[in-house]
């Protein structure tokens, strides 16, 4: 836990964030999973934005990484197909400029099935914020192989171990042209809270990669317990430029003009802010 | 006095849509529906409203439907294999109670079969094309003109049922040109969303409202709402309890079918004293109407019913309409698939299909030909 060290961390009750930002019924994630963390984080984040949470918009697609914010957050929230969460909060956000507007969605619902609304959202540089929560498997199915999972890992379709390679969607997001990407862990908590504030406040398309542990399918299927699967994720990471890991940190900030000051830049209508 | 213009149907749906108060158009290029979006792409920013050209067919139909609970009228149109691409956005919006118009301009399929050439083949896609259980609403225009009436309409009855709402044009009536007349601000009636009263308690899905139909707030005004295309309670909590999914298809398809008479519009012609009469709809109405008055000047007794609306099928008026009668013809661009329904309708009539593929319409001599040879074409 290095992060923490040194640190001061400013901690309000949990009664307080759970009664402001919550829906009061009981979570479904399994003992272990890492979405929790990223719920408590991301309510962190908007308490310190003093985002209105009548104006806050959480968009989420099919998978357990949906599950975040439907229907745990106090907000408005779409809960939609699998893989779309997108391209739904785009015409929304389009509709009334005025909504602050995330998308939660995992790495099969993102990069898997949902993968080309993720880089023409980019493109766009649409001022969403999409918090991809990576467990590198398909977990709310079973645990499938993802594009996310690492070469050789075993899951319940690659009994064999993972023939392909996995996918590196901050790289990706960063090439289509989104204007904040940055990757972290459950691990390191304050940090999520850091990259959601940022991402929050950044005028285009900002993108949070969480990878996140999953011990009851990806932890399972490699005969890893809990602490191992934690572990694992501090294997296939890194601080560094390293072939084959997933960089931490702020990966790419950029400057482009958002998607709807350049519709009104083209003489297109100034958007809805109803 | 105002001026006819020549106008084509996909301009006319286009114009019809801006009329009926639509802000937001979300589609993907496709031929033969792109002059809908080409024009609104144009338009819409006149009115203040959104265009955006999507990736896909799936995110267009999904980006509709996040404008429409933000609280903007919202439309999209493609054809067959993009009308294909939507289904599962569509059924979302069924489930989600949202409205919307989906405009299928349509093409000879399968898949991408004759791009430029008209069918009437996604008749059975417009109604059971999504999966599960839902009543749709699906109405077919015949001419440029009544293009733009219908399409009003289906904006006015996906906000009156909060339903989408499909409208089947076909390659035909979307690149004719014919002369129209844009009817003056206030001509037409224009049926705008139903919000609820103020409450915060308010439940998005309930069924307190005798009509069945629930008033419909918006994202951003407070509401919290909770909005989710898994089985629901009235407040849209997730809930797999049978009786509670059960009670919720038991609305979403009364509240269609209880009101059918509110929705369904036949137009006849020459039916008062007709023996044979045909069934008709969208383009092929058109030759059918030259069929049935070349028949009159045989001395034929010829009428026809044209179905503006194609689902909820007009069971009681077809049936209705043909009691006294001997024969029925069904033409359709297609291998005959409305004659079904038109079968189930009539009991003992003799029903016969005048299919069409291949990519063109019936010719009035041949739809006559059936008539006048006693059904053997």
């Amino acid at each position: 836990m290095d992060f923490f060290r040194g640190r001061r961390i400013k901690m309000k009750s949990a009664r307080y964030y759970r009664e402001k930002y919550l829906r009061n019924l009981p979570t479904k994630f399994c003992p272990g999973c890492g979405n929790g963390t990223v719920l408590n984080c991301f309510v962190r984040a908007i308490d310190d934005l003093k985002i209105d949470l009548d104006k806050l918009l959480c968009v989420s697609g099919i998978g357990c990484s949906a599950w975040i914010p439907s229907p745990f957050i106090n907000s408005d929230t779409l809960h939609v197909t699998h893989g779309r969460a997108i391209a739904f909060a785009t015409g929304a956000k389009l509709a009334n400029n005025k909504l602050e507007v995330v998308v939660f969605t995992g790495d099969g619902d993102g990069a898997g099935i949902g993968g080309n609304h993720l880089i023409h959202a980019a493109r766009r540089n649409i001022n969403l914020t999409v918090i991809l929560i990576n467990n590198l498997i398909y977990a709310m199915t079973g645990g499938q192989v993802a594009p996310t999972t690492p070469a050789n890992m075993r899951t319940s379709t690659t009994p064999y171990g993972n023939p392909e390679y996995m996918f590196d969607l901050c790289k990706l997001v960063s090439a289509a042209g989104a204007t904040y990407v940055a990757r972290t862990t459950t691990l390191h908590p304050l940090e999520i809270i850091s990259f959601v504030k940022e991402a929050i406040r950044n005028r285009g398309f900002s993108f949070v990669e969480v990878i996140s542990q999953c011990p009851t399918e990806f932890g399972r299927k490699n005969k890893l317990d809990l602490k191992q699967t934690i572990n694992y994720i501090r294997e296939i990471t890194t601080r560094k430029e390293e072939e084959g890991k997933l960089r931490l940190g702020i990966i790419h900030k950029g400057e482009r003009k958002e998607f709807t000051e350049r519709i009104k830049e083209t003489g297109g209508a100034a958007v809805a802010e109803s | 006095m105002r001026d006819y213009v020549l106008f084509s149907g996909n301009e006319a749906c286009a114009e019809a849509a801006i009329y009926a108060g639509c802000r937001f158009f979300a589609g993907y290029p496709i031929t033969p529906a792109s002059e809908i979006a080409e024009h609104l792409a144009k338009r819409l920013p006149e009115v203040n409203g959104v265009y955006v050209q999507m990736e896909d067919e799936i995110a267009s139909m999904a980006a509709v439907i996040g404008a429409s609970w933000a609280g903007v009228k919202s439309m999209t149109a493609t054809s067959g294999p993009g009308f294909s691409l939507m289904q599962e956005n569509i059924s979302y919006a069924y489930m989600t109670e949202t409205p919307c118009v989906v405009v299928d301009v349509q093409r000879s399929g399968p898949s991408t079969g004759q791009a430029t050439m008209p069918s009437q083949q996604d008749v059975y896609q417009a109604r059971y094309g999504a999966h599960g259980d839902y009543e749709s609403i699906v109405l077919c225009p015949w001419s440029v003109q009544e293009t733009f009436y219908l399409t009003v309409r289906a904006f006015n009855l996906s906000e009156k049922f909060r339903v989408p709402v499909i409208l089947l044009s076909d390659e035909v009536i979307g690149h004719m040109r014919e002369n129209f007349l844009l009817p003056s601000e206030g001509e037409v009636e224009v049926i705008d969303r139903i919000k609820p009263e103020r409450d915060l308690h308010f439940e998005p899905f309930g069924a307190k409202d005798p009509s069945m139909v629930p008033p419909m707030p918006s994202f951003g005004e407070g509401y919290r709402l909770l909005v989710t295309g898994s089985a629901h309670r009235e407040n849209g909590v997730r809930d797999y309890t049978p009786s509670v999914h059960q009670k919720l298809l038991e609305r979403i398809t009364k509240k269609i079918l209880n009101r059918k008479e509110e929705i369904v519009e036949i137009e006849t012609r020459y039916v008062d004293d007709a023996k044979t009469i045909l069934v008709c709809y969208g383009s092929v109405a058109r030759p059918a109407l030259g069929a049935v008055e070349l028949a009159r000047k045989h001395g034929l007794k010829v009428g026809m019913i044209r179905l503006k609306t194609l689902w909820p099928f007009p069971d009681d008026e077809i049936a209705g309409t043909c009691e006294e009668v001997e024969k029925i013809y069904v033409p359709e661009m297609n291998m005959g698939k409305i004659v079904r329904e038109v079968k189930r309708c009539v009991g003992n009539v003799e029903v016969t299909s005048i299919p069409k593929v291949g990519g063109v319409i019936h010719g009035v001599k041949e739809i006559y030909q059936w008539i006048s040879s006693g059904g053997e074409g």
